[in-house]
């Protein structure tokens, strides 16, 4: 009897802590930027579940992607690509029905492209087709390089395509004329925000609206104005839970309820503190005068999902190409 | 030395050349050099020395600190080994392959970082070589300390053996040969002998890794994991930071790894001073100048 036990007890040795119990500790890979907003959701996560706590890794979410791919643990991600999520699912590591396991398509919050002007908005920059005129300069990273330059790629194609129906010559005369209104293209957000910020250049910066009050936080109030034009893309912050890393783990308890805990009132409080807009009615009403009307288009309404827009748009020699490559 | 005394005529004599030349070099090293080094103390003390001390006190940073140095104790002794006995094995024996080995020696030196840590990916991920084998037995070396240190001591291989092997070229073989003969043992040989001999360019090499492993970003960017508070090596912290419009903290954070590369110059310096009255010159001098030195 005696020994038994003591070779069940070494068997639980043996086959290591993690298998055995529940760990108290994930690990949520993240996309660059947010680091101050999950540091407050977990502050605010441990402190309903003492014991608990959650490590943080930040790099771009295409990079996060692969380093799980390449065995990064983490428990849960909370990326600002879809498409990123989509390459786990390629590799495996997360079930395909990822988008039904939490709501709204697992996004717990959104942004969309919005404009940052000048103060005053010297040049009266309203809505998209201010953004053509002869007189305006627009700055925004490399689309081909940028996960955020692509959305304000596809909310310019989105608005020309309302404009001009179908007609695809005028679509396309549109978005490259917003694209030779652009005097540098910069590799990512943060280089395009210098550009704007720190050398000067240009009349508008357009970039996430969650972004603009970050930067107008950052560098003055009184020398940016944030504008929303009047229609734009739904830009979702999608979640998923790593299947390969918490059923090794034995953490998927844990893990799903720290992605639940986004879409608590309080989870969703904070996240619109920080600037982004969130689903919760009760949550959304409290934030109404921070977030102005804006007409939110999806990605899937407009372009057909987006494996298609991957296909039609991004892909080397596709439309993007066609109008980057002749500016 | 004779270097010194010569005096052909040559460009630089004519004061005005002279003068023009210094100045110009005097210009693109505060510009280049000395400029970016202000601003990033003077960035890093904008909001006050308060903030300073807070933003280096946050856990995250301080973890950071920490396992640069960790990464550096762990990566500079053992490339320092692997320098010495490389250079020695190359300058004081010929063997086939000795050629072969130079160059393998020489490769990080012109291999992207970027190339090494997708490499290491390619070598230790999941979906590369090693990767299934090592997760079926539980031993990270990915996203984890080890996979940061190996990735260091990739780029920083060469810096102590190329800084020994010009400088052991040029002192040839006669001193160990004469020890030899005189019925040293060849551990006795290369303690008394050769290592004497060699210190101070070993411990430029040895400063130059430490430098570098320190200040290593792309290879280990793409190995790390970038997991605050477990394998945020600093430069990666400072990155993070600066994207995070944490401009003070990256600044404060920038400044401190900048004074332990300054520290470890300054060492250096202090070291040289205390050693050099007792050396010959040929002994400290740098190995560039050993190489612009006739070769008999």
């Amino acid at each position: 009897m005696r020994l038994l036990f003591l070779g069940a007890a070494l068997a639980a040795l043996l086959s290591g802590p993690a298998s055995a119990q529940s760990p108290d500790k994930i690990l949520n890979a993240s996309y660059d930027i947010s680091r101050e907003l999950f540091a407050r959701i977990n502050e605010a996560y441990v402190a309903k579940n003492p014991g608990k706590s959650i490590d943080q890794s930040h790099a771009g979410s295409s990079k996060q992607a692969r380093a799980i791919l390449e065995g990064l643990e983490a428990d849960v991600v909370t990326f600002n690509q879809v498409t990123d999520i989509d390459a786990l699912v390629k590799g495996g590591a997360v079930s395909d029905d990822w988008q039904s396991e939490f709501a709204n398509n697992a996004s717990p919050y959104y942004s969309l492209p919005a404009f940052l002007v000048r103060e005053g908005n010297p040049k009266g920059i309203k809505n998209w087709d201010d953004l053509v005129r002869d007189d305006v300069k627009v700055v925004f990273p490399n689309p081909k390089t940028s996960g955020n330059a692509r959305y304000t790629y596809l909310a310019a194609t989105a608005f020309a395509k309302e404009k001009f129906g179908d007609d695809e010559e005028q679509v396309k005369a549109f978005v490259k004329k917003l694209f030779d209104n652009v005097p540098v293209f910069d590799t990512g957000g943060r280089a395009a925000t210098t550009t704007f910020v720190e050398r000067n250049i240009g009349d508008v910066l357009i970039t996430f609206e969650t972004e603009t009050r970050g930067i107008a936080k950052e560098f003055g109030d009184d020398k940016f104005d944030i504008v929303v034009p009047e229609m734009s893309v739904l830009a979702e912050f999608p979640v998923a839970i790593v299947d390969r890393v918490v059923d090794k783990r034995g953490s998927r308890d844990f893990a799903k309820s720290y992605l639940d805990f986004l879409y608590s009132p309080e989870g969703q409080t904070i996240i619109a503190e920080n600037g982004n807009r969130v689903h919760d009615e009760a949550t959304a009403a409290k934030f109404k005068d921070q977030f102005p009307q804006v007409r939110l288009v999806t990605v899937e309404d407009v372009f057909g999902g987006w494996a298609k827009v991957q296909e039609e748009h991004f892909a080397s020699g596709a439309l993007l190409d066609e109008i980057y490559g002749s500016r | 030395m004779s270097l010194h005394q010569a005096k052909p005529p040559r460009v630089g004599d004519s004061p005005a050349v002279r003068r023009t030349l210094i100045a110009l070099v005097l210009l693109v090293g505060a510009v280049l050099v000395l400029a970016p080094l202000i601003v990033i103390f003077v960035q890093a003390f904008s909001l006050g020395i308060q903030a300073f001390t807070a933003a280096i006190g946050e856990p995250d940073t301080l973890h950071a600190i920490l396992l640069t140095v960790i990464t550096a104790l762990i990566a500079v002794p053992i490339n320092t080994a692997f320098g010495v006995a490389a250079a020695w094995a190359v300058t004081k024996f010929d063997f086939p392959g000795k050629r072969l080995l130079i160059v393998v020696i020489e490769i990080p030196f012109s291999i992207s970082p970027i190339v090494a840590g997708v490499a290491y990916l390619f070598v230790y991920g999941l979906q590369g070589l090693l990767g299934p084998a090592l997760q079926a037995a539980d031993i990270k070396i990915l996203f984890a300390l080890p996979g940061i240190v190996l990735a260091s001591m990739f780029v920083t291989a060469p810096f102590v053996a190329r800084e020994l092997i010009p400088l052991m070229q040029a002192q040839g073989r006669d001193l160990e040969e004469a020890a030899t003969s005189l019925g040293a043992s060849g551990w006795r040989t290369f303690w008394s002998v050769t290592l004497p001999n060699v210190r101070w360019a070993l411990l430029y090499g040895v400063v130059l890794c430490n430098a570098r492993v320190m200040g290593e970003f792309g290879a280990v960017s793409v190995v790390s994991g970038n997991i605050r508070g477990q394998t945020n090596t600093l430069p990666l912290h400072i990155e993070l930071l600066y994207h995070d419009y944490q401009t003070a903290g990256a600044f404060a954070a920038a400044s401190i790894l900048t004074v332990l590369a300054v520290v470890t110059i300054i060492a250096k310096v202090a070291l040289e001073r205390r050693g050099a009255g007792r050396r010959s010159r040929v002994s400290i001098a740098a190995p560039s100048m050993i190489a612009e030195e006739p070769t008999s």
